[in-house]
């Protein structure tokens, strides 16, 4: 994954065309709401099949229809599978946005563009493919009505032939992607077969991209983090989920329902083994999430920031009285409605201490599909060994995205449900008493209403070891200490960061979530372009580990990476770690609301180091982001 | 079932329980509060209908009326959560493990205002559960401002009078699908337990608005929630009877007086009729009902609207019948050739 090598540039012979080999970034441009996902989901998917490692990202306006959306494919050979920031073959089917789409393009770029749109004339340092959309659907679909579906497919069948991608890879996608549509798949077939025709008589090859089999995405799959995550709350036995609408949410408990509805019915009887609620609001979903914790089921919501404002109170509540639920917190961009269809690390210190009066909440962070389903079952797990809420910080880019995996493995071991008081505990221990810790690690024992063990009063007000109404000092003390000495205690079941050391450096990067993808390559970057070399230490969890103070004593400048303004993760870390820790720590924030990529980072590490960024790289950067686009 | 053999002499219930069992904590409330009284009919209508207190579940909001779950049902757990937000713990509660009895108390402002929402979707969902508001008209712990039940013109203690038209909570519950819905007032003994047994027969959503005056902040002159104006405008709607099904007691009514109305659970409710076109199956007829009293300034109390055999939520939702909370590992989990389906597909 690491590797150093520079990418694969062709040919020897300084004299030959320049090729670019399987790393290049393709952004199709079209308009929300024209059924442009199926071909773009055809064409990462056939380079997918190719074996070529690919990922795929929708920038999608908040919008049915109508409004601009951009789709960018990237196919690189080593495996980055960040967004990057440069588009090498853009697909211009937006005359709103095509002629700033083509003027941000960088030189010796291709632009594959619908002929009316008239994009040639623009610029004379691009490769200009014109492609006559109309004439050529018209000529396949009979049903004017059903043109506008099937056009999309016309250029995968273009980009087929232009970039060496196997028209039957294309047709294997198309299939596989439609299912059992059989008008359908007759349709798509047709436009992408006529695309490729089109291609073949009338257009000659004049850019360097193209797409050869490799052998790096056998056995995997493809899938995106909110069904991951479905997944791995099925597979953790949740039976009550509440949710309420939201993006970039939604998919997460709708994939779900799809996968209970066919895996989770019991046979005999038909009927379900698990609730779902779709619920008035957030703060009525939490509400039911805890009231079926309390009564001993597993149960999970999942929302986005807005929602996670609404469930402050409720959070609180869970963190006080001690009631297990899972949150999953689809990120996006805030604050107030912001940008709810771009992506963002901006909830994390809210959510650490969600709600009023003092409280810290569990959060596991993934940074990968496999983390979405893995880090479900931890979620749950957790929930009930601590007896409170514990949230899941995934991100639109990783819940929404198409991401390449290995398959996930089947959990090995069965769910933790916690400290519940049964009989031969209750004789153990004599007398029992809801919040009394009698192991010494502020975890006390629960009962569950229907169980006929003792019963108890569960409140948010002020009460004693034994669950009682109690305003006297020494009680609330007591108890608040003892949730602080539970919160110690979670630091050694919470997942541990992962540590990649380089002995010998001074320069280390902190990182989470979806950043991930983008430090690995940046790493790559800083050794490659200024011979720097940084160790890394991703955080999976909230609270910190001790391997988190090990890393930092190791390294003299400590960068930590957040897409977020206000630098959330190092606000926290300056919250819990010794000050002369969190002297060492800088900062690389990145908040545009798209993926954060490895140049960002690398050219901000590399100011702050004192070196020169890649200054020709900016006015792109800027471009890429041009008010247009908002 | 419990099968605890009495001491001679002392009153047990049908499933051997004495009552201390169904009695709460001493009460916090002030002296003569009307939520108190209700807190004894409880106790009385659980002891009576012989339920377990372990198979109970409480919950509540936040306010007076919130603090008094604490005060009955000692050995069943009770959830105390946030202010007007009790609807939705209830409904996990129930999803969770359906074999629970659910009782929620609320109250007023708890119910008529911040918990409007929640209220709603519960009546419209018709959750398992016997809801009960403890209506005084004003906030009791934050010391008598007016709620969303108050009538306009009632005065408040400070002389202020309230000029906003009340909610009718019963009214609201019949329109959105509550399947029992009832009015009554702390003061009426006889009545408030005969409503909360029939309840504790229903399966549903049972709403019961009771009027239950606030001593210290809402039973002065002028105020249409004290106990002097609440005893001259009652309406009763006529005697109910409340036979349970465990009850051998045949009754016998001249025809065309009574309504019979069996409920879920097999027990019978035989109501008076008051006035010939009223029908407590009747949604309109309940809800037009309501209109006519509360503009002739009183109010109708009894059983005001029933439909026993409408589906509840969890039966909506098709739940296997085990507490979904109770399925073992193998049940909730699909085994390893469900994820290599799911794999496959995705590759």
């Amino acid at each position: 994954m690491s590797s150093s090598a520079p990418a694969a540039r062709g040919a020897a012979d300084p004299s030959a065309p320049r090729r670019v080999v399987n790393d290049f970034s393709i952004q199709v441009a079209t308009v929300n709401g024209s059924g442009s996902q199926t071909a773009n989901l055809v064409l990462l998917r056939s380079i997918f099949q190719s074996g070529v490692p690919v990922s795929g990202k929708n920038m999608f306006p908040s919008n049915i229809a109508g409004l601009p959306t951009w789709y960018t494919i990237r196919a690189n050979p080593h495996g980055y599978i960040a967004r990057k920031n440069e588009i090498d073959f853009l697909v211009a089917m937006n005359p709103e946005t095509a002629k700033e789409d083509v003027l941000a393009l960088e030189p010796g770029a291709a632009v594959l563009y619908d002929e009316p749109l008239k994009l040639s004339g623009l610029r004379a340092d691009l490769t200009f493919y014109p492609v006559p959309f109309d004439r050529i659907v018209a000529e396949v679909c009979k049903d004017a009505k059903l043109r506008r579906l099937v056009k999309n497919m016309i250029y995968d069948g273009v980009l087929s032939r232009l970039l060496g991608i196997e028209l039957g890879q294309m047709e294997h996608a198309l299939r596989r992607q439609m299912g059992k549509k059989t008008k359908a798949i007759e349709l798509n077939l047709a436009a992408l077969e006529a695309g490729f025709a089109y291609a073949s008589t009338h257009l000659t090859k004049a850019d360097p991209y193209w797409i050869e089999p490799l052998d790096r995405t056998a056995g995997k799959i493809l899938i995106e983090g909110n069904a991951a995550a479905a997944l791995g709350c099925m597979m953790a036995g949740v039976t009550v989920i509440a949710w309420y609408p939201i993006t970039p949410s939604s998919s997460l408990p709708e994939t779900l329902i799809s996968y209970m509805r066919k895996y989770r019915v019991d046979r005999e009887t038909g009927k379900a083994t698990f609730a779902i609620v779709q619920a008035e609001d957030e703060i009525a979903s939490i509400g039911m999430v805890l009231g079926a914790g309390w009564a001993g089921a597993r149960a999970m919501t999942s929302t986005s920031g807005p929602g996670i404002s609404l469930m402050s109170e409720f959070s609180g509540l869970a963190y006080y009285a001690e009631v297990p639920g899972v949150v999953f917190d689809i990120q996006r961009v805030g604050p107030s409605t912001g940008l709810p269809t771009r992506t963002s690390q901006q909830d994390v210190l809210a959510t650490a201490v969600l709600s009023h009066g003092d409280t810290k909440h569990l959060l596991l962070i993934p940074a990968s599909v496999q983390e979405c389903y893995t880090m479900a079952m931890d979620a749950f797990d957790l929930a009930e060994r601590f007896q409170t809420v514990v949230f899941v910080m995934s991100d639109l880019d990783l819940a929404m995205n198409t991401w390449m995996a290995d398959p996930f493995e089947y959990p090995d071991r069965p769910p933790d449900r916690g400290k519940v008081l049964d009989e031969a505990t209750l004789q153990r221990l004599g007398e029992w008493g809801r919040y009394r810790d009698v192991d010494g690690d502020g975890i006390p024992y629960r009962t569950i209403p229907g169980h006929r063990m003792p019963a108890y009063f569960t409140r948010g007000s002020g009460h004693n070891e034994r669950g009682q109404y109690s305003e006297r000092p020494d009680d609330y003390v007591n108890n608040m200490d003892r949730l602080a000495r539970k919160f110690e205690t979670a630091r050694r079941h919470v997942p541990a960061p992962e540590v990649f050391d380089e002995p010998g450096a001074e320069v280390a990067i902190v990182g989470y979530g979806t950043s991930h993808w983008a430090i690995e390559e940046s790493r790559d970057q800083l050794r490659r372009e200024a011979g720097i070399r940084t160790a890394y230490l991703r955080l999976r969890a909230f609270p910190f580990t001790d391997g988190l103070d090990a890393f930092l004593d190791r390294y003299a400048r400590v960068y930590v990476v957040e897409q977020n303004r206000d630098a959330q993760m190092l606000a926290l870390m300056r919250m819990e770690l010794a000050h002369a820790r969190s002297a060492r720590l800088r900062s690389v924030l990145h908040y545009t609301g798209l993926p954060i990529d490895a140049r960002s980072i690398t050219d901000s590490i590399l100011a702050q180091e004192g070196l020169k960024a890649r200054a020709a790289l900016v006015p792109a950067v800027h471009a890429a982001l041009g008010a247009g686009r908002e | 079932m419990a099968t605890v053999t009495p001491e001679p002499g002392r009153k047990v219930n049908r499933i051997g329980l004495e009552i201390q069992p169904y009695r709460g904590g001493k009460t916090t409330l002030c002296a003569g509060c009307g939520h108190n009284a209700i807190s004894e009919r409880i106790i009385d209508a659980f002891f009576e209908m012989g339920v377990d207190p372990r198979e109970v579940i409480k919950l509540s909001g936040i306010g007076c009326s919130s603090k008094s779950p604490a005060y009955f049902l000692g050995e069943a757990h009770g959830f105390n959560a946030v202010h007007g937000r009790m609807p939705s713990v209830g409904t996990g509660a129930v999803l969770a493990n359906r074999k629970l009895i659910a009782i929620g108390v609320s109250g007023d402002g708890d119910t008529g205002a911040i918990g409007i929402g929640q209220f709603v979707h519960l009546m419209r969902r018709n959750v398992p559960i016997v809801y009960i508001i403890e209506d005084n008209g004003c906030y009791g712990l934050t010391k008598g401002q007016f709620s969303p039940t108050a009538d306009m013109g009632s005065k408040a203690k400070s002389g202020l009078s309230n000029d906003l038209p009340p909610i009718d909570t019963c009214a609201l519950a019949i329109q959105l699908g509550a399947s029992f819905v009832a009015r009554s007032f702390s003061g009426d003994k006889r009545q408030l337990l005969a409503i909360l047994k029939a309840s504790l027969a229903h399966r549903g959503t049972c709403m019961i608005d009771v009027l239950s005056p606030c001593v210290t902040f809402n039973d002065h002159e002028g105020s249409t929630k004290s106990y002097a104006y609440a005893k001259d405008h009652d309406e009763p709607l006529g005697e109910i009877n409340f036979v349970p099904f465990f009850d051998d007691i045949t009754v016998e009514y001249d025809p065309g007086t009574t309504h019979a109305v069996e409920l879920h659970d097999g027990s019978r409710l035989y109501l008076k009729k008051v006035a010939e076109d009223y029908d407590p199956t009747d949604k309109l007829a309940a809800i037009r009902l309501l209109h006519d009293t509360a503009s002739r300034g009183e109010f109708a109390t009894g059983i005001l609207y029933v439909e026993p055999e409408k589906e509840d939520f969890v039966s909506l939702l098709n739940l296997v019948d085990e507490p979904l909370a109770a399925l073992p590992l193998e049940r909730v989990r699909p085994p390893r050739a469900v994820l290599d389906e799911v794999m496959e597909s995705l590759k």
